[in-house]
């Protein structure tokens, strides 16, 4: 079996996660990573947009931000970032994949402070295109750490709204896109049960226990009946990946 | 066909007369809202003659544009108004800066006008059974509801100058007082009517058309009989300076297969 | 009544937005409208009119269209004696001001055979935003006051919930089908339009189909070179066409003015004998030749050089 940190095996869950000939609104980090390693392996016409207005870059060095020279490499289009938003809202976009800070068993992500918003341990740097991400892309995936302290049963402030209270909520308020579909940790995979909305572990990654994942997860984690076990990464994905990231900036060992 | 005034040494039809006297209304260094036609030419001659900083907007999607003496565009949203302009940008968003109060001048003709300078360019007889369906407003309305200043230029008879229009197409000051402003339009109104016979303002309070100044050998009488309506006469009225042969020249050069400066109908 | 948002928003979701190839023929193209579509043509008056695409629809002998373009044409006439809408969402309706109001619009509008359905320029851009935003309306400060107002059911008045303010409301627009004619487009779909806009980037948004008709199809790694002029991504896109002189006989910036003796031959025979006019030129230009380069072919050589030569003026300055 080839050796992988968590950071690795996550990024290559995620990327088997998308599919050719999809459109993506990808954050930086992670998410991106997975994008690029996707279209290297398997889907090469997967189309990413960033919010600040690249379509389908030809990605050659990878970039620290979305909001720079490098992710708008040999776009097709450079449109506004208000109509890299509209983009969404209109339904054009069929995944949004975040990162989050702390995320809730419903799906709803924190990326705005850690504590009250009036008295914050920590005012994290805030929303950015998230919620408009979560709000409306088709379905949304989300990468994350598996940590107790980010996997929670109540986000302490909902930045970007995943299935809110559970149920209809989400749909109640209005709110026109699919949702949270995937949460893609390095411990394995979790959906949503179709009623509660509630985040239920459906597979495990190679090696991990469902204790192990109950055990660092921070709220009651239901257990799919069929839960499966992912196929671990190949060589060919796992060299794929470290030619994208050969300075290991997003790729370190330990957590992420 | 043409009716030719030769009361100076330098003879004009109407429409060069209407033309020259809107040119000179329009100042430096203004930005301003053309339509095709008679308000185009008058930006150009303002351009040639002493504004050579009036920035013209077409709706079709052009901000500052050079047109080329001898090829005036026929309509505003094509190519050869396009020509060298500053930017090029949607139809919407050009129409949208005078919402936002860029505009200090939107230019216009009409098929008919009522004592409150509404415009018709919809229908002739009633809307809903019409003796002649026109081809309607274009962005007539959006520019006499949002410029700061609307001028109109006009041939000067009596089926054009009516009581009340058909069809209040494009908005003036409607039923006069500030019934306008009632209306939402907080922004603008008309500023100037230009004809072959004169100048025309409109009282402050009551908001009707009233006679400002006439041109060279036009007389109020003449303007009384080709007006429709009651046009308020004040006590002092201006006389504008004839054209200059400078003006008729440049003119004539903009259009020299006389497109828009025929006598008749402009 | 318009379409939901949900209803507008799942067509978007449910089609192929994916990088992929669309080239077709303008055959294939036009079967993606059908009958009682609401067609929206770009382009505006007598400019980047997707002439092509609206005469094989002609022959293609679509019916009961609803037609929306921000300034209509010749092409509008052709579209109502063809009997193919009569329904048409515009604000300015006739050949061009020097060539005086269009019987053939007056004839159908006028006897009720037609209905023009008449909004300001900005209201009607608007409109098209608003659909392509995936929003229901836009306020603006136009039409107030107006005596269109009261004919047009959709248009709402509100007081603005921030100052009080009265304000219009104009209901998003979104067509079925949009035709839209460039002069750069690659496989893909991603154009890259030049000169004036026009309303085409909002149509091709608010639109649950996109056919582009273009001058040239270009690679998809000369567009990669300046994606700044990408003015429509590829997933808005359904199909693209090859149709050199795709617009004649009104213009494509850049590449040819109107071939205005053509233009000036048919109004004549428009304004001369109204709709009857308008059947023979349908009859000769548009039913009679086998292809748009058979139709090419009937217009004079001389007229397109010199139509061509001025079109590409733009560039000699």
């Amino acid at each position: 079996m080839s050796d992988y940190n968590p950071a690795e095996l996550t990024v290559i869950m995620g990327s088997r996660a998308l599919q050719d000939g999809q459109i993506i609104f990808a954050g930086a980090g992670l998410p991106l990573l997975s994008a690029i390693h996707a279209q290297k392996m398997h889907a090469p016409s997967l189309a990413i947009l960033f919010e600040v207005g690249g379509v389908a870059p030809r990605i050659t060095s990878l970039p620290r931000s979305t909001n720079e020279a490098r992710s708008v490499r040999r776009s097709v289009a450079t449109p506004a970032t208000i109509d890299m938003m509209l983009y969404l809202q209109r339904g054009f976009v069929d995944v949004g994949f975040l990162g989050g800070a702390q995320i809730d068993r419903h799906g709803n992500i924190n990326s705005s402070c850690i504590g009250t918003l009036e008295k914050p341990k920590v005012r994290l740097p805030g929303s950015g295109g998230a919620n408009d991400i979560a709000s409306s892309a088709n379905r949304v995936f989300i990468i994350s750490y598996h940590e107790k302290r980010r996997f929670v049963e109540k986000v302490d402030f909902v930045t970007s709204p995943g299935f809110l209270e559970g149920g209809q909520a989400r749909e109640k308020t209005g709110l026109m896109g699919g949702g949270v579909e995937k949460v893609i940790t390095n411990l394995g995979i979790m959906e949503f049960d179709k009623n509660s909305r509630s985040m239920t572990l459906t597979a495990v990654h190679p090696g991990i226990t469902e204790e192990e994942v109950r055990e660092k997860t921070g709220f009651e984690l239901p257990v799919a009946e069929d839960l499966k076990t992912t196929t671990p990464p190949s060589e060919e994905e796992l060299r794929s990946l470290r030619a994208l990231d050969p300075e290991k900036r997003y790729l370190k060992a330990g957590d992420f | 066909m043409e009716e030719v005034f030769t009361m100076t040494k330098n003879s004009y039809n109407t429409a060069e007369l209407v033309a020259i006297m809107s040119a000179r209304l329009l100042e430096d260094g203004k930005i301003i809202f053309g339509g095709a036609g008679m308000p185009l030419i008058s930006c150009v001659l303002a351009q040639k003659m002493h504004a050579p900083r009036l920035t013209i907007l077409f709706e079709g999607g052009v901000i500052g544009p050079h047109i080329e003496p001898g090829k005036l565009p026929p309509s505003t949203n094509e190519q050869r108004a396009a020509r060298r302009g500053n930017m090029h940008l949607s139809i919407t968003d050009v129409l949208l800066l005078q919402q936002r109060g860029y505009v200090d001048y939107g230019f216009l003709g009409g098929a008919q006008i009522d004592q409150y300078g509404n415009l018709n360019s919809s229908f002739i007889g009633d809307a809903d059974n019409p003796k002649v369906r026109l081809p309607g407003t274009g962005g007539a309305n959006d520019i006499a509801s949002l410029a700061s200043k609307i001028l109109v230029a006009m041939h000067h008879e009596k089926r054009r100058f009516v009581e009340k229009v058909d069809f209040i197409t494009t908005p003036g000051y409607l039923q006069g007082g500030d019934s306008r402003e009632k209306a939402g339009l907080t922004a603008g109104g008309i500023y100037r009517v230009i004809t072959h016979l004169g100048l025309f303002d409109f009282h402050p309070t009551t908001r009707r058309m009233r006679l400002e100044a006439l041109h060279p050998g036009a007389q109020v009488e003449e303007v009384q009989e080709n007006t429709g309506f009651e046009m308020l006469i004040p006590d002092e009225i201006g006389h504008t300076d004839p054209p200059t042969e400078e003006e008729l020249r440049i003119l004539r050069e903009l259009d020299p297969d006389q497109r828009y400066t025929r006598a008749k109908d402009e | 009544m318009p379409r939901s948002y949900k209803e507008l928003r799942e067509v978007i979701e449910n089609k192929d937005r994916g990088l992929r190839e669309k080239v077709m023929s303008l055959t294939e193209a036009i079967h993606l409208i059908q009958d009682g579509d609401h067609v929206a043509a770009g382009g505006c008056h007598y400019s980047r009119t997707p002439m092509a695409a609206i005469w094989e629809l002609i022959r293609q002998k679509k019916k009961d269209l609803v037609y929306s373009r921000s300034i209509s044409s010749t092409e509008g006439d052709l579209l109502l004696v063809a009997e193919a809408t009569k329904h048409v969402i515009t604000s300015w309706f006739s050949p061009g001001v020097t060539w005086g109001v269009s019987r053939a619009m007056r004839h159908y509008i006028q006897e009720k055979l037609a209905i023009y359905e008449e909004w300001s320029h900005m209201s009607l851009g608007l409109r098209y935003r608003a659909g392509a935003m995936g929003i229901p309306f836009i306020p603006t400060r136009v039409m107030l006051g107006s005596d269109l107002f009261p004919r047009l059911p959709e248009l709402k008045e509100m007081e603005c919930p921030y100052t009080g303010e009265k304000l219009a409301l104009v209901p998003a627009l979104n067509p079925n089908v949009a035709i839209l004619h460039t002069q750069r487009c690659d496989p893909y779909g991603n154009v890259q339009s030049e000169g004036l806009p026009f309303m085409d980037q909002d149509i091709a948004g608010a639109s649950d189909k996109v056919i582009i008709t273009t001058e040239r199809i270009i690679s998809n790694d000369q567009v990669r070179r300046s994606p700044d002029r990408t003015s429509i991504p590829f997933f808005q896109v359904d199909a693209v066409v090859e149709v050199p002189y795709g617009c004649l006989p009104h213009e494509c910036y850049g590449y040819y003015e109107p071939d205005f003796s053509h233009m000036d031959y048919y109004v004549k025979l428009m304004m001369g004998k109204g709709p009857e006019g308008v059947k023979e030129y349908l009859d000769q230009y548009v039913y009679a030749p086998e292809s748009w380069t058979d139709y090419l072919e009937m217009l004079k050589f001389g007229d397109i050089l010199r139509a061509t030569t001025d079109g590409r003026s733009v560039y000699n300055d």
